[in-house]
């Protein structure tokens, strides 16, 4: 740096540089902004599923937001299985009290938490779900129990709008 | 570069080229002086444009028929194959073509690898060539989108989660790329339109690739420099565009029967079922000019960490002209580091081999070993080989080795070493 002062004419450039900057940043915002989810795809929120026919042991898949989210209906030896693991066995650590709510009924995103795969149903070491793209085990709770998934399977905002009937989103 | 100033021989001619020099472009590039003793290897730039100008005439007839939207590109394509006039056959050059582009593209790395031509002063060459790599890879990814199957919606899945690993920021750039929570219909309309943008963004590199390319001149498989034009080149017409036309035609013969014989081998055949986002196929596999960095990807048991050690693979590349540390370009003067040269396209070819397989057992460790020693091939043995090796002594020219009496080049080095 030289110790010349400061000109009137360094004073323009800083300032046009820094107005330049400015409004090529407020022009770009829009072009990059228009990527993200649209006022469409955000009004279809919530979902409102009927689970009166689903029997214990069993799983439906429905969609919300594009995505799939299993509801299982668990049995009392999955329910059992799923509070009685130890949390420093787990690899992301949640209690099941804290992941369904109302014992009974699994709620969470169909969606492996590695690469976005479908995890199949019934299936992996911890009998609960597997997923074929990389292999990761989930337990009866849908946590993470083994392969290179991160974390659990994600569990929605969601709540019994009456005994039947399941609004998630 | 040709020294000499053209002029053209036509009145109208030379009033032309005064205004816009085309004829000047034209003229150096029938003289471009070529090391006379390129082989075959050489043949395949040429190749590649062919694939590019291919893909590029073939994909604008398909985007006349082809419609971008979740609910109607499955059965547009059906309707390219069932009813399009010619619609089936111009569907499989693109399909083929995109592997063919490949194929090609794996043959000029791998010969630059060999004799060395990343090396200065071709460095921005390769740099260039690296990037157009990237943007193929990118073009092909979105363009196996299209078809809307179901390898087409898995893959966009899987290949989009790799940015969820990404700290932080990762399941925002998600959604940003998606669109949407999933990949959807503004998933499919976005990688339409890149994929129509990115053929042109090559086409524009690899004018760079080649201008940059006309600087130095060509590498050549002694690897020397060229000491005198007259001698050691020929004129780019009519010697290199005769073998470069003869070598075009040998790949098209092989480019015509996977189009004709054999049009889905290549394929997966879960792309002929529509896309289901509740239903995952049971086995994901990407194409298999891919497999190698699937196989890195998957062998690293940790998300963030696979997911950089597949980035890593890719970019090494570039740097490779650094890692390097040997001042002998051609592999033909390096008796150690042709060991290691074929070690490594073994190395690649195995990744791609259980990149195709399941990630388990035996597959898996296998996996584990050919990454790390791809890894150790850059990071370690270039730079300590080029310290070390003692290498073949070189010819005076590119010349001497053909009027030493010996026209072949692994007889031309066994007569080096004896006079060593």
């Amino acid at each position: 740096m030289s110790d010349k002062k400061p000109e009137r004419r360094d004073f323009l450039f800083t300032a046009t540089y820094a107005v330049g900057a400015v409004g090529a940043a407020a022009v770009v915002w829009p072009l990059v902004d228009q990527m993200n989810p649209d006022a469409s795809v955000k009004a279809l929120a919530s979902t409102e599923v009927d689970v009166s026919s689903l029997k214990r042991g069993n799983t439906i898949t429905v969609l919300w937001r594009g995505k799939p989210v299993f509801i299982r209906r668990r049995t009392q030896e999955e329910i059992d299985v799923a509070r009685s693991v130890k949390m420093e066995d787990l690899i992301h650590p949640e209690k099941d009290e804290d992941r369904a709510k109302n014992p009974e009924w699994l709620v969470m995103l169909g969606v492996c938490t590695h690469l976005g795969c479908v995890p199949l149903n019934d299936k992996g070491d911890y009998d609960g779900w597997f997923c074929p793209c990389h292999g990761s085990h989930y337990d009866t709770s849908g946590r993470i129990r083994k392969g290179p998934a991160p974390w659990n399977m994600e569990v929605p905002k969601y709540e019994f709008v009456n005994a039947n009937t399941i609004k998630i989103g | 570069m040709s020294d000499h100033e053209y002029t053209p021989k036509s009145k109208a001619g030379r009033w032309f080229n005064d205004r816009l020099p085309l004829l000047t472009l034209a003229n150096h590039l029938t003289d471009y002086p070529t090391p006379k003793n390129l082989n075959y290897w050489w043949t395949f730039g040429g190749i590649l444009t062919f694939c590019l100008i291919t893909q590029i005439v073939t994909g604008l007839v398909l985007a006349m028929h082809y419609i971008a939207h979740a609910d109607m590109a499955f059965e547009s394509v059906e309707h390219i194959m069932r009813d399009v006039n010619y619609g089936w056959l111009i569907r499989y050059i693109h399909a083929n073509g995109a592997s063919m582009f490949f194929l090609a593209v794996y043959i000029h790395i791998f010969r630059s690898l060999f004799y060395g031509s990343y090396k200065s002063p071709r460095e921005i060459i390769w740099i260039i060539g690296i990037i157009i790599y990237l943007l193929m890879m990118a073009a092909a990814f979105m363009g196996y989108v299209l078809p809307w199957g179901q390898m087409s919606f898995w893959g966009a899945t899987v290949i989009t989660n790799l940015f969820s690993a990404i700290p932080f920021v990762g399941e925002g750039v998600v959604t940003w790329l998606w669109g949407g929570y999933s990949v959807d219909n503004p998933t499919l309309t976005r990688f339409f339109t890149l994929h129509y943008l990115i053929p042109f963004l090559i086409l524009g590199l690899v004018v760079l690739h080649i201008w940059a390319l006309h600087v130095p001149g060509n590498n050549n498989p002694v690897g020397i420099d060229v000491k005198k034009p007259s001698k050691d080149t020929v004129p780019f017409h009519p010697y290199i565009v005769i073998k470069d036309g003869f070598a075009l035609l040998m790949f098209m013969i092989v480019f015509a029967f996977f189009v004709f014989y054999a049009p889905n081998i290549l394929g997966h055949a879960d792309n002929y079922i529509e896309a289901n986002p509740l239903v995952t196929p049971a086995h994901i596999v990407p194409e298999w000019y891919l497999l190698p960095f699937y196989a890195i990807l998957r062998s690293v048991p940790d998300k963030l960490l696979g997911v950089v050690a597949m980035l890593s693979a890719i970019l090494i590349l570039a740097v490779l002209p650094w890692l390097d540390t040997s001042k002998i370009r051609s592999a033909v003067f390096r008796p150690l580091y042709k060991q290691f040269y074929w070690i490594l396209v073994a190395d690649v070819l195995i990744l791609g081999y259980v990149g195709a397989m399941p990630a388990e057992g035996l597959y898996l460790l296998i996996a584990r070993v050919a990454t790390a020693y791809y890894f150790l091939h850059f990071l370690v043995i270039l730079p300590v080989l080029g310290l070390k090796e003692r290498t073949i002594p070189l010819p005076l020219s590119i010349t001497e080795p053909v009027l030493g009496g010996s026209p072949n080049m692994a007889m031309a080095k066994k007569k080096e070493s004896k006079i060593e």
